[in-house]
């Protein structure tokens, strides 16, 4: 970093604090909308919709704020839009049999249309973004920012994190949900409904999806915008797979993805001109290859991380 | 509201021109001209400067003239199933807006060769197919030149896309009328690799401002780099149109394009028979770039300084690109007092010093 005479330690730490935070803004929308899509998974059901779900959720928060002034009223109607959606694919895959890897698709490429439709009318307006959770008075020292200076979003997000972690190891409803997924006729023998413990589980997922879409519309970008997530519900799909199905492993997983994409722009900003903007550019995806390739390579040791009936539909065909 | 093209309306489209030679049955109708529009209209940005050159073309002709367009058309194998779509449809002009529409429009005004085409920003030209494009760079020199008066770090962040001619002349120009202003001034580069992706547009403005740049410009299409201006409290310009409703503290000013005079002219042009292939490339003079209306926080000595660089540029005794010039290098690219040739523009892949890239 080019650090003019003068520019000492305080400036770096306020560097490295804003980094931070803008590490962690870029990560949670990613935790969220793949923290729905493993509880989706883990009970059997491959939804490939999160992108759209994201959408749906994103214009739908962005909606409804605009037009109430409320950021609570956006964030519960951008949730309750991703279950709508959710609903669909869940009515479409669960209750007609429908290929769950097409129909997921088919969301994505549905939810891209109908959030530009609804959002026609919302082009080019502003709301007041979602701001710190705590008062700046908490967050004066650089820091202290680190700890109370996010907004109540990415508290939830690493709350949801723990949640989802003990439900599903400690408690036996999430024991229920692991043996739906992995063992879809078992579970129905011993007299759980499987499809109405899949249709929530993907209604979970819809609505941490719509929850982490209107993350963009209302607290990084608040604004609509067609495609307003850029692809960002494909990578939370793909940091499923990179966190072997573990919630701990999707905390490092997207905080490390949203590391490396901040990294790319600090690196440029600060001129390291002697890496070519286009490896920068390259870093994210380089990241992914590689923690792709350790975990194939480790998988070989450890075993296989996927529910055995992901994407299996129920009852078998 | 973008025309969906279905089976159906594109074999209408071709009963509809195989009746062409019975043109004098026509001769009533309104005059038709069509648009391909490679994103959604909005309300700013490039596509919907695009579209208020229609809406001029409306007002200005009224019952005359019939437009229409097909928007969010992407570059690619679709742009000439559009491009065709409007010419089936009986529409005599067609203007095609995006530079990868180029070998498109090419290929489908070799089969209607009764169709006049006008295509933006490209360089393939026929006797049907006409280019135009806007001399962006002549309003980057005037936001420089605000910017190397407003900034107090003497450096600028410059949120761009892709390394092409166009994106460089523009950082170069805007660039070259700050070091005027401040011949410390700095100007740093981030290439995203895309022209729209909001949330990464956004953090690559907070990663400029953390770097010490309190002036943020941008060559990408969304708001968002003007909204992260404006909550880190720094100084930024929009792009394409006026995007002061994102951003009201930190829009300074902005590029904007204007292409109504220009489509007003064709259309009348084509109207008449006179219509003729050509390459223009209007700036400031033919109003085809115009800067958006100052923000009050812009000093007085820096509404002078930038109006006369307009002024300069309009008169034609100002150019943004006059020499010396050396690039990062050190390499001399212009002698003393030599102008920059189009040629020279339109090909430009070397920064000047001082740019970061």
């Amino acid at each position: 970093m080019e650090n003019a005479p003068g520019e000492g330690r305080a400036m770096t730490a306020a560097i490295l604090v804003s980094i931070f935070m803008t590490l962690a803004a870029a990560a949670t929308p990613i935790l969220l909308a793949s923290l729905g899509e493993l509880v989706t998974e883990k009970a059997g059901v491959l939804n490939l919709g999160v992108e759209g779900m994201m959408l749906c959720g994103a214009v739908a928060g962005f909606a409804v704020a605009y037009s109430t002034g409320s950021i609570a009223l956006g964030l519960i109607a951008a949730t309750l839009a991703g279950v709508a959606a959710a609903m669909i694919f869940a009515l479409l895959t669960l209750g007609l049999g429908s290929n769950q890897v097409a129909t997921g698709l088919a969301l994505t490429i549905f939810g891209i249309g109908a959030s530009s439709l609804i959002g026609a009318g919302f082009v080019g307006r502003t709301i007041t973004r979602l701001g710190p959770l705590f008062p700046a008075d908490y967050a004066a020292h650089p820091w202290l920012r680190l700890v109370f200076g996010h907004d109540a979003i990415v508290y939830l997000s690493l709350a949801l994190v723990l949640a989802v972690g003990l439900f599903l190891r400690r408690t036996k409803a999430g024991l229920i949900l692991r043996a739906v997924g992995e063992n879809a006729d078992s579970a129905h023998a011993i007299g759980y409904r499987v499809l109405a413990i899949r249709t929530a589980a993907t209604a979970f997922g819809g609505a941490l999806a719509g929850l982490g879409g209107a993350y963009f519309s209302l607290a990084l970008t608040p604004m609509w915008a067609d495609r307003l997530t850029a692809g960002r519900g494909w990578i939370a799909l793909a940091l499923v797979v990179f966190a072997a199905w573990k919630p701990g492993r999707l905390l490092i997983g997207a905080y490390l993805f949203g590391a490396v994409a901040t990294f790319e722009l600090q690196a440029k900003a600060a001129g390291w001109s002697f890496i070519a903007p286009e490896v920068l550019a390259m870093t994210p995806y380089l990241a992914t290859i590689v923690v792709l390739t350790m975990m194939s390579l480790g998988r070989r040791i450890g075993g296989r991380d996927a529910p055995a009936c992901l994407g299996k539909p129920f009852p078998a065909s | 509201m973008s025309t969906i093209i279905t089976r159906r309306t594109l074999l209408a489209g071709a009963a509809a021109s195989s009746a062409l030679p019975l043109v004098g049955a026509r001769a009533q109708a309104p005059f038709g001209v069509g648009f391909v529009y490679v994103g959604p209209i909005g309300d700013h940005g490039y596509t919907w400067t695009h579209d208020q050159g229609r809406l001029a073309l409306e007002k200005e002709y009224g019952a005359k003239i019939k437009t229409s367009f097909i928007e969010n058309v992407a570059e690619g194998p679709d742009a000439a199933r559009a491009i065709r779509q409007l010419a089936q449809a009986g529409n005599q002009l067609i203007f095609t807006t995006s530079f990868g529409f180029m070998n498109p429009t090419i290929q489908v005004a070799k089969q209607f060769p009764k169709i006049f085409f006008e295509h933006a920003t490209g360089y393939q030209r026929a006797e049907n197919v006409a280019t135009y494009n806007a001399r962006f760079y002549e309003g980057r020199a005037a936001i420089g030149t605000i910017a190397g008066h407003m900034s107090k770090t003497g450096q600028a962040g410059y949120v761009a896309s892709f390394p092409i001619p166009e994106v460089v002349m523009g950082i170069n120009a805007f660039h070259l009328a700050a070091k005027k202003v401040n011949p410390n001034f700095k100007t740093k580069v981030i290439w995203c690799s895309t022209w729209y992706d909001p949330a990464k547009e956004a953090d690559a403005a907070k990663a400029l401002i953390d770097q010490g740049a309190d002036m943020i410009t941008q060559h990408t299409d969304s708001a968002a780099p003007l909204q992260a201006a404006e909550q880190r409290g720094v100084f930024a310009f929009g792009q394409a149109s006026d995007m002061k409703a994102f951003a009201p503290k930190a829009h300074l000013s902005a590029i904007v394009d204007d292409w109504s005079g220009y489509y007003i002219k064709r259309v009348k042009e084509a109207m008449g028979g006179t219509w003729k292939t050509g390459d223009v490339w209007h700036g400031l003079k033919e109003g085809m770039v115009k800067l958006a209306p100052y923000n009050d926080a812009i000093t007085p000595a820096a509404r002078a300084a930038a109006d006369d660089v307009q002024k300069g540029i309009i008169a034609g005794t100002l150019h943004p690109f006059t020499g010396e010039l050396k690039d990062q290098k050190g390499t001399l690219r212009l002698k003393a007092g030599e102008t920059a040739s189009d040629e020279m523009l339109s090909k430009m892949d070397w920064y000047v010093d001082g740019v970061q890239a």
